[in-house]
């Protein structure tokens, strides 16, 4: 999938009209591998549905897609850009106990995952500017810190996480929703289908950023800062788009989570689980969007 | 008054610790240029082998030189097994090898010893002893020791002998010292072993008073990182110095402030100090290459 978007760089182009249809080109193969990589996944998803024998294999094939969810938002700080987080458990508990809390208070689920993944952005956006001047081991260990400091707030504040023992999380079920279309559905499978559609997106939108004039800054500045920005390439502000959008996709994935589970734990956003999401982007190998293999 | 003067003593007892783990750090890294998430696993050996050996009636004297060398051995198999062979290796990887050997010696310590939590008596017995309105445990008094005698010797040994210059060229410039005949591999084989000693030497001395168990290496090496970090990479004296802090500060948080969040002044404090100031109070500045 790396590949496709390196051979659009040809001769200088003299004439407008060639740089106008050279744009489209480019533009028509950006939306190519995207759209690609989605039919993948859904193939994926589908021949999953068709094996899976019992509740179980869904409920396994669910957290598949969700960890595949969030290491995607690895791939995109790790591989596009090199930089390594040991937090982003943090953003991705987040987004789960948001989902988990709102509900008691009145507010319906799917605007609880809302708001928790935007809070898991706002998060991203004010610390990650101060957080990505840094670099190498630096970063990992000052991401590290956040991450601890997120798993020891909601597992010490136990009057609204219910504290270590974990909280149940009401609301929404899937099934409801395939209800609306006519479809009946066990609930592990509706969320099977649920995070594997989520996932699918989620990894097209990563593939289409890989090919975009703003995903190939990121990857200039993987190869050398300096170099990305004598290009012009506002390198802050590159990094710090990349961390929010991992930040984003992780806490998608805890959101999804902690309803598909019905049930969250402090444990998801301990450092353990930090280091889990990037050993399965790694093993993935960090370029590629492969790492969908890595099972929990 | 002795309300303070008892979280300044409790806070240097935990600092000491931490100071001593950050030592193992700023050793490994100087030499190798690798941060070592394991580094709480040595601390971890030192105590549950120790406690393991006194509980089977083995005199402290000899269980306590014991615990020491069973973390050096480790340290040196790690280094062996997990860093040698991955020594061009990107950091990420680095990073991931010294997590994944931290969570393998971790469980490898479940199974040789066991889940329960250890202590043992003090060298010095457990009567408190009274201090101006504060009491101080002589164990206590065992590990400031310990810890500056860890640094003093550290300073001789680096600075005065031979072999400990050679991790000193070796750090600097792995390929020039070797060219001018010094055993690299020597070096390094010789830095890790003397860190995993001072972490074991770390955990041996604090178990009568902080207790331990096979899982607290992982918060051990967190903390002795904070230290290093605010004392700033790569000093010994900053080390110390970051290692006291780290302890009275978190003295002061759970004392003053919670003691639920006692934990968490540390990674505050790890945050300001990047933020601030990256290259901690003792730290040169770092300038990349690029």
């Amino acid at each position: 999938m790396a590949g496709q978007e390196t051979t659009t760089s040809a001769a200088p182009v003299d004439t407008g009209r060639d740089a106008y249809l050279q744009n489209k080109v480019t533009r028509r193969r950006a939306i190519g591998p995207g759209l690609g990589t989605f039919l993948v996944f859904a193939v994926l998803v589908g021949l999953g549905a068709l094996i899976f024998p019992s509740s179980y294999f869904y409920r396994v094939g669910t957290l598949v897609w969700i960890n595949t969810l969030a290491v995607t938002g690895i791939v995109v700080l790790l591989g596009y850009v090199g930089l390594v987080s040991l937090g982003h458990a943090g953003f991705f508990t987040i987004g789960a106990y948001t989902t988990a809390i709102l509900p008691n208070y009145g507010v319906p689920s799917p605007l609880a995952m809302l708001s928790g993944v935007l809070l898991a952005g706002l998060l991203a956006l004010v610390v990650g500017r101060p957080i990505l001047k840094l670099s190498g081991y630096y970063l990992a260990i000052a991401t590290l810190g956040l991450g601890m400091l997120i798993w020891m707030v909601l597992s010490k504040e136990a009057w609204l996480t219910g504290g270590p023992d974990g909280m149940t999380v009401s609301g929404m079920n899937a099934r409801n929703l395939f209800k609306m279309v006519g479809l009946n559905l066990k609930s592990a499978e509706a969320w099977y289908w649920v995070a594997g559609f989520t996932a699918a997106i989620g990894a097209a939108i990563a593939v289409n950023l890989a090919g975009s004039p703003s995903g190939r800054s990121l990857r200039a500045i993987h190869d050398s800062d300096v170099a990305a920005r004598s290009l012009g390439i506002d390198v802050a502000r590159a990094k710090s788009r990349a961390f929010v959008i991992s930040a984003l996709y992780a806490a998608v994935a805890g959101g999804l989570l902690a309803l598909a589970n019905g049930y969250i734990t402090p444990e998801t956003g301990g450092f353990m689980h930090s280091v889990e999401m990037v050993t399965m982007a790694v093993l993935g190998g960090p370029p590629r969007c492969s790492a969908r293999w890595s099972a929990p | 008054m002795s309300e303070l003067l008892q979280f300044l003593v409790s806070g240097v007892t935990v600092g000491a610790i931490y100071a001593a783990i950050a030592l193992g750090f700023t050793l490994i890294y100087n030499a190798s240029g690798v941060v070592n998430f394991a580094q709480g696993e040595f601390v971890v050996i030192g105590g549950m082998t120790a406690a393991a050996l006194i509980g089977a009636g083995v005199p402290v004297w000899i269980a306590a030189p014991l615990a020491v060398i069973a973390g050096m051995l480790v340290g040196v198999a790690l280094y062996r097994l997990a860093i040698r062979p991955a020594r061009e290796a990107p950091l990420v990887s680095l990073i991931i090898i010294t997590i994944g050997a931290s969570i393998f010696l971790r469980g490898a310590m479940q199974a040789v010893f066991d889940k329960q939590i250890h202590r043992y008596d003090g060298f010095s017995g457990d009567a408190p002893l009274r201090v101006g309105g504060a009491t101080i445990l002589p164990q206590s008094l065992w590990i400031i020791g310990g810890s500056i005698a860890v640094f003093a010797f550290l300073a001789w040994f680096l600075n005065r002998t031979r072999a400990g210059r050679g991790i000193r060229a070796t750090a600097s410039n792995r390929m020039a010292a070797a060219l001018v005949g010094i055993n690299t591999g020597r070096a390094m084989n010789l830095s890790f072993a003397l860190s995993a000693a001072i972490g074991a030497l770390a955990g041996v001395l604090a178990t009568p008073v902080t207790f331990t168990s096979y899982d607290v290496g992982v918060l051990m090496a967190l903390k002795g990182f904070s230290a290093t970090m605010l004392g700033g990479v790569g000093s010994p004296l900053g080390a110390l110095a970051g290692g006291l802090l780290i302890g009275l500060i978190e003295a002061m948080t759970a004392g003053y402030i919670s003691s639920d969040y006692k934990d968490a002044s540390a990674f505050v404090v790890i945050l300001l100090v990047l933020f601030l100031r990256p290259q901690g109070l003792f730290g040169a500045r770092i300038t990349e290459r690029v």
